[in-house]
C-alpha cells in the first residue's frame, strides 16, 4: 500500500496483510536487526518476535532491516520471526481521543491496564478509539453534495468543551454523497456516508488513520498574529506566543519548567490542548490527570479535562516509543486544526526526545555529531517545529485552524550552549529562558527578562490595541526599560554599593523590585493569581508605570527616597496581584486613587516643609 | 539468587574477554537479557547477563567480574530466564549482598515469587498523586522542602559531608501524622565503605527499624559490575513489601555516584559512544528505570519513598549524575560545604532544595495553613540575606543601610536557629513553624510579602 492510499480502510490498530516475514539476527536493548526483509519499507511498522512488540524499520542494508522496537526487548531470541504490516507508523484519528491518556503509540493508558494492571508488561494490544461506543452524530451533508478531502460530514459532541468535526480523510479522491445516514446513534467503525468517484463507491467512517511523521495537508498558510493568552502576565505581556507560533522553554532541573508549561496547558485560550510527557516523571502525568478534571475552563466552567488529551511516555516506559510519542501527538492535533480549532501542543521534553534519538543513533553506530548527538538532530527538530502553523483546511466549509508548538528543553547542566538548545533556538520565535538563580530565590516563574525574546510582540500589538488597551505596547516598553535599566545599575551597585547611586537610579531599583514581585512573579498555587486576565496584566502594569512617573515627579519636587520607600500603597500594589481577582477591576481605580492620594498629601506636606 | 534448577545448554567456546564482558562464540539459543552462569576453570560460579546478541554471538555482562575467566576451560550455561529475585516477608531483618544473597549467615528466605528484577513501569494512569505529609523531625526538611510518601527526593552531597547522618536521622524519624501503619526500611549500599555501612546498620539497630528492614549490601571492595544490579534488587524487594504486602517502604540507596561508574566502565568496554564526561548517552533512561519505581498505585495502601544520596564529584551540581538524577528526581536536598565548616548541622544548602511534591502535601488538614506562605517568605528572606552578604563583602557592612541590615540579621537568625539543629532531635512541624515566626519579627511587617495579611495578624508573636 503506497503513502498515497493511507487514507484507505484498515481496522484500529491492527494488520490487514502480513506483507513481509523475516527472522531475528541480532538484539541490543531496542534495536534489532532481521533477515529476510528485501521486500520491507524504510519507516514500515513491523511487529517483532512471539509477542508481537510493535517496531519500526529505520535502515535497510540488503535484506538485513533495522528494526528499533517499541517496547521492552528483555527475553527476545534470535530466530524468532518479524512480520510486516505494509503500513508506516500510524494513529487512528475520530471521537473519542477528547480526555484520553495514551503512551507514545497511542495505546489508551486506561485500556492497558485493564488488560495488564498496574504495571505495563508488552505485547498488549488495545483500539486506540473505542469502537463499541455509540456517538450521535448529526449529518452536515446530504444525499447529492460534492465533498472533497477535509470536507466536515457531520458533528459529534466529543465532551461538554469540544464538538467533534468528522471528515473527509485528506487525500481522499472525494465524490458526490450517494448514501448518507441521518442524524442518530453510530460507533466509529459504522458507515455514515458514501460517495461515488468514477463508477466507484466509497464507504465513510467517522475515524482514518494517519501516518504520524507526514504531516497533515491544508490549503493554505496564514501569518498568525492573534496572541495566544495563557494568562500569564511574564508570558502574555512582555513575551507574548501567537497562535499557531512556536515556542520553547529551556531550564535547568528544579527551574520550574513543568508548573510553567502546566499553567500554560491549563489556562491557554485554545480549543484543544495536547500535553505530551517525554520521558518525564510519571506522577507528572498523574498530577495532570488529577488535577485537570478539578480546574474549570474560565470560558464556561466545565472542567479542563474536557478539552485535553495526554500522550504519556514516560522516562522508565521504552526509550524508541518516546522518539515515537511526539509525532503521535502532534498528528492527533493537526487533526483537531483540521477541524478549524485552534490547538495548542506542550512537549515535555524535547531533550529526552533528542537522547532517544541519540540512543537509537548510537545502536545504530552512525558518526555521531555534537555531544553524541546524530547529525540530523537539527533537522528533525526543524521539521517537527515546521508542524505548526495557523492554516486554512481543505474542503468545505471554509475554516481556519492553528497548531501552536511549546516545547520544553532540558540543558544538561542548565548550559544554553548544548546542541539541544541551541538548534531549537534557530527553528523556534520565542524564547523563555528558565534561570536557575531566579528559581533559587523562588522567583516563579522563572523567565529570565533579559535572556528571553519573542518575535511576535509587533504582530500582536495590534490585538492588545484594540482589545484591550491603547497604550498596552507603551505601557510594555516602559516596563521592560525600567527592567533593563537595572539590570545595568545592579552591576554598579555589585561593585561600588547602593550607596554610590543618585536618588533618581536608587528609584529605579526599587520600581524594578516592585515589577518583579508585583508583576513577573507569579504564584500558580495561588486561586486567584494563578490567571491574570489581559485587563488585570494591563491594570496592573499601569499602576508601576505610573507609580514610576509620580514617584519620580515627587523626587524631583524635593520629597525624600526614604518617603516614597515608606508608602503604605507600595505593599498594596505588589498585593493586588493575590487581592484582586479578575471580575473586581474597578478596585485597580481605587487602587490608583489612592496611590495618587498619597503622592498628592506628600508634595503637600514637602511643600509645607519648605514653606515653614 | 536463589539456584534454581539449572536448565539450557553449556557453551564453552569464548572468543574474548574485555574488563567486565566475556564474548561467547557458537551460540545458538541465547536471549537478549538472559541470565547466564558462567563457571571458572577453578570450578567457581558466577552470573551475568546477555547484553547483546546474534550472530552467534553473545556478549555477557559478568556481575563478579572477569578475573580468573580464561577463553578455555570457562563453561557458560543460559538459564532460560531474566535475573530474579524470590521474594518474601522472609527478607525482613535480613542482610544480602549485591546481587541478593544471604550475608548473614541464615538460610536464604524461602521466596513466595520470584520477580525479575528490572521491574516494569508502573501505567502513570494507575499512579496515585502522593500527598501524605512525611514529619521528619528536621525543620529545613519539613518547613522547606516537605517529604511526602511516594515521592522520590535524593540527597545531593559530597565527599566528607554528613548525608549519611542525615538519611539515618530520616530513617529513624520519619512518621506520618496520626498513622500507625506498617512500615518497612530497604537499604541499598552500592560501592560505599564498610564503615558506611556499618554506620547504617547500627543506626538501624539503635532504633528498633532493623526488624523491618532489609539490606542489600554491595561495598567499596565488592564487585563493581555487580552495582548494577544492586539497587534493582533492592527495588524489587521494595515493590513487594510495598504493593503485595501494603506496607510503606522508605528505600535509601548510596552512593549512586558509584552506581553510574559502574555502567560507564560497561558502556567503555563496549565501546558505545559516550555522552557527557564519557558517561553513555542512556544515563538519564537508565537512572529513570530505578528512580522511577518510587510512588503509589491506585487501590492499593502501600508506598515507596526513595531517598538517593550521591556525592558531587568536586561538589559540581552541573555534573552528568546529579544533573540527570534532578530532571528525574522530585525535587533535591543539596548540602553545602560552607554551612558544613560554619558547623551548622544539617548542612542544608536551602537555596538550591526543592521538594517538588511539597504543594499537596501541606497547608490546612495537612499540616498548617500558613505552611505555603511561610515557606515562600523564608526562601524570599534568606536570598536576599545571601546576595546582601556578598554585596556587604565587598562595600562592607557599613556600606548598606535600613532594611538591608535587619536582612543580614534575618540570614543569621534563620542559618543558627531554624537550619541548625541537633542529630538526636526531632522537631514536631508546629515548633519549625514557630521558629519561622520568631524569626520573621526581625523584619518589619511591610517586608512580609510573600504572606497573606490574616496569617500576619494569626502567627506572627506579638512583642
Amino acid at each position: 500500500m503506497s503513502d498515497k492510499d493511507s487514507w484507505k480502510k484498515k481496522e484500529i490498530r491492527g494488520v490487514e496483510n502480513m506483507a513481509v516475514k523475516g527472522k531475528i539476527v541480532w538484539i541490543s536493548g531496542p534495536a534489532v536487526k532481521a533477515s529476510g526483509m528485501s521486500e520491507a519499507k524504510m519507516y514500515e511498522t513491523v511487529e517483532v518476535g512471539e509477542d508481537k512488540l510493535v517496531g519500526e524499520i529505520i535502515r535497510l542494508t540488503g535484506d538485513v532491516a533495522f528494526v528499533q522496537v517499541y517496547e521492552s526487548t528483555s527475553g527476545l531470541r534470535p530466530g524468532e520471526p518479524v512480520y510486516g504490516t505494509g503500513r508506516p507508523l500510524s494513529v487512528t484519528l475520530g471521537p473519542g481521543m477528547i480526555g484520553k491518556i495514551y503512551d507514545g503509540l497511542q495505546r489508551p493508558l486506561d485500556e492497558l491496564a485493564k488488560k495488564s494492571g498496574a504495571f505495563i508488561s508488552r505485547g498488549v494490544t488495545v483500539p486506540s478509539i473505542s469502537k463499541e461506543q455509540k456517538w450521535h452524530f448529526k449529518p452536515t451533508v446530504k444525499k447529492g453534495d460534492e465533498v472533497s478531502a477535509g470536507a466536515i460530514l457531520g458533528t459529534v459532541k466529543e465532551t461538554g468543551l469540544i464538538e467533534h468535526r468528522v471528515m473527509v480523510p485528506p487525500e481522499h479522491p472525494g465524490g458526490k454523497i450517494v448514501e448518507a445516514v441521518d442524524e442518530g446513534d453510530y460507533t466509529v467503525e459504522e458507515v455514515v456516508a458514501t460517495v461515488s468517484k468514477g463508477g466507484k463507491k466509497l464507504d465513510l467512517t467517522m475515524y482514518h488513520q494517519w501516518p504520524v511523521r507526514r504531516g497533515r495537508p491544508y490549503a493554505e498558510r496564514y501569518d498568525p498574529e492573534l496572541p495566544l493568552m495563557t494568562g500569564q502576565r511574564v508570558i502574555d505581556t512582555f513575551f507574548p506566543i501567537v497562535k499557531g507560533g512556536t515556542a520553547a522553554i529551556p531550564g535547568g532541573f528544579g527551574t520550574g519548567k513543568t508548573v510553567t508549561l502546566h499553567q500554560v496547558a491549563a489556562w491557554a485560550d485554545a480549543k484543544v490542548v495536547f500535553h505530551v510527557g517525554c520521558g518525564e516523571r510519571g506522577n507528572e502525568m498523574t498530577e495532570v490527570l488529577i488535577k485537570f478534571p478539578e480546574l474549570e475552563d474560565p470560558a464556561t466552567g466545565l472542567p479542563l479535562m474536557e478539552r485535553t488529551v495526554l500522550v504519556a511516555n514516560t522516562s522508565n516506559m521504552p526509550v524508541a516509543a518516546r522518539e515515537a510519542s511526539i509525532y503521535t501527538g502532534v498528528t492527533m492535533a493537526e487533526y483537531y486544526r483540521d477541524m478549524g480549532y485552534d490547538v495548542v501542543l506542550v512537549a515535555d521534553s524535547t531533550s529526552r526526545w533528542a537522547e532517544a534519538l541519540r540512543e537509537i543513533s548510537g545502536r545504530l553506530e552512525e558518526m555521531p555529531a555534537e555531544e553524541g548527538y546524530p547529525s540530523y538532530l537539527a533537522s528533525r527538530l526543524a521539521e517537527f517545529y515546521e508542524r505548526a502553523g495557523r492554516m486554512k483546511s481543505l474542503g468545505s466549509p471554509d475554516r481556519a485552524g492553528s497548531v501552536t508548538l511549546i516545547g520544553a528543553v532540558s540543558p544538561s547542566g542548565a548550559d544554553f550552549t548544548e546542541p539541544v538548545t541551541t538548534h531549537t533556538s534557530r527553528f523556534i520565535k520565542t524564547f523563555w529562558a528558565l534561570d536557575t538563580k531566579l528559581a533559587y530565590s523562588r522567583h516563579y516563574p522563572s523567565i529570565n527578562w533579559i535572556t528571553s525574546y519573542t518575535g511576535y510582540a509587533d504582530a500582536v500589538s495590534g490585538w492588545w490595541a484594540k482589545n484591550v488597551d491603547k497604550d498596552w505596547s507603551k505601557l510594555r516598553l516602559e516596563a521592560f526599560e525600567v527592567l533593563q535599566r537595572e539590570d545595568v545599575l545592579r552591576e554598579i551597585v555589585r561593585l561600588l554599593g547602593p550607596e554610590a547611586l543618585p536618588s533618581e537610579e536608587k528609584l529605579i531599583l526599587d520600581v524594578a523590585r516592585m515589577v518583579k514581585e508585583g508583576f513577573l512573579q507569579q504564584s500558580a498555587f495561588d486561586k486567584i493569581d494563578t490567571y491574570a486576565s489581559p485587563q488585570k496584566q494591563v491594570m496592573q502594569l499601569r499602576m508601576l508605570v505610573d507609580f514610576y512617573h509620580e514617584a519620580l515627579a515627587a523626587l524631583r519636587s524635593g520629597v525624600s527616597l526614604d518617603d516614597i520607600r515608606a508608602m503604605n500603597v507600595i505593599t498594596k500594589i505588589i498585593r493586588s496581584k493575590y487581592e484582586i481577582p479578575n471580575n473586581e477591576m474597578h478596585r485597580f481605580d481605587d487602587l490608583h486613587k489612592e496611590m495618587l492620594e498619597e503622592f498628592q498629601s506628600m508634595r503637600l506636606k514637602e511643600a509645607e516643609a519648605v514653606v515653614e | 539468587m536463589s539456584s534454581k534448577a539449572v536448565s539450557g545448554i553449556e557453551y564453552t567456546k569464548v572468543a574474548e574477554i574485555k574488563g567486565p564482558l566475556i564474548i561467547l562464540d557458537g551460540v545458538t539459543r541465547s536471549a537478549f537479557d538472559e541470565l547466564v552462569e558462567i563457571t571458572t576453570p577453578s570450578g567457581e560460579h558466577r552470573l551475568g547477563r546477555v547484553l547483546e546478541v546474534g550472530g552467534g554471538k553473545a556478549v555477557v555482562q559478568v556481575f563478579e567480574g572477569t578475573t580468573g575467566l580464561s577463553i578455555v576451560g570457562t563453561k557458560s550455561r543460559f538459564l532460560g530466564r531474566t535475573m530474579e529475585l524470590p521474594v518474601s516477608e522472609g527478607i525482613l531483618g535480613r542482610i544480602f549482598d549485591g546481587l541478593g544473597r544471604p550475608l548473614d549467615g541464615l538460610p536464604e528466605p524461602v521466596g513466595e515469587e520470584f520477580r525479575d528484577v528490572n521491574g516494569l513501569p508502573i501505567n502513570p494512569e494507575r499512579r496515585d498523586y502522593p500527598t501524605d505529609f512525611i514529619q521528619t523531625g528536621i525543620s529545613v526538611i519539613d518547613g522547606m522542602n516537605t517529604l511526602v510518601r511516594g515521592q522520590k527526593l535524593p540527597i545531593f552531597s559530597g565527599a566528607g559531608l554528613p548525608h549519611n547522618m542525615l538519611a539515618a536521622q530520616i530513617a529513624r524519624q520519619a512518621s506520618v501524622a496520626g498513622k500507625g501503619e506498617e512500615f518497612a526500611v530497604v537499604f541499598a549500599a552500592i560501592g560505599v565503605q564498610h564503615s558506611e555501612s556499618r554506620f547504617f546498620r547500627k543506626s538501624l539497630e539503635e532504633s528498633g527499624a532493623i526488624k523491618r528492614s532489609a539490606l542489600f549490601l554491595n561495598l567499596a571492595d565488592d564487585p563493581a559490575i555487580e552495582r548494577i544490579i544492586t539497587p534493582r534488587v533492592a527495588l524489587t524487594a521494595a515493590e513487594y513489601l510495598a504493593f503485595d504486602k501494603d506496607m510503606h517502604v522508605l528505600v535509601i540507596i548510596t552512593d549512586m555516584t558509584n552506581y553510574a561508574e559502574a555502567l560507564r566502565e560497561i558502556s567503555a568496554a563496549r565501546e558505545e559512544v559516550p555522552g557527557r564526561k564519557g558517561y553513555p548517552g542512556y544515563l538519564y533512561t537508565d537512572l529513570a528505570s530505578l528512580y522511577e519505581r518510587a510512588g503509589r498505585i491506585k487501590g492499593k495502601k502501600g508506598s515507596i519513598t526513595q531517598m538517593p544520596i550521591l556525592s558531587m564529584p568536586s561538589d559540581d551540581i552541573t555534573h552528568p549524575i546529579p544533573d540527570l538524577t534532578g530532571y528525574i528526581t522530585e525535587g533535591q536536598i543539596v548540602l553545602g560545604r560552607d554551612l558544613f565548616r560554619k558547623d551548622i548541622y544539617p548542612p542544608v544548602n536551602v537555596l538550591s532544595c526543592l521538594s517538588r511534591l511539597m504543594k499537596d502535601g501541606i497547608g490546612e488538614g495537612r499540616t498548617r495553613e500558613d505552611h505555603s506562605n511561610v515557606s515562600d517568605q523564608l526562601y524570599a528572606g534568606y536570598a536576599r540575606a545571601q546576595e546582601l552578604r556578598a554585596l556587604a563583602e565587598i562595600v562592607g557592612r557599613a556600606g548598606l543601610t535600613g532594611n538591608d541590615l535587619k536582612y543580614l540579621d534575618f540570614g543569621e537568625a534563620f542559618e543558627n536557629r531554624l537550619l541548625k539543629q541537633g542529630y538526636e532531635e526531632s522537631r514536631s512541624i508546629e515548633d519549625t513553624l514557630s521558629i519561622a515566626w520568631d524569626i520573621f519579627s526581625t523584619l518589619p511587617d511591610k517586608e512580609l510579602t510573600k504572606i497573606k495579611q490574616e496569617y500576619i495578624a494569626k502567627y506572627k508573636p506579638k512583642k
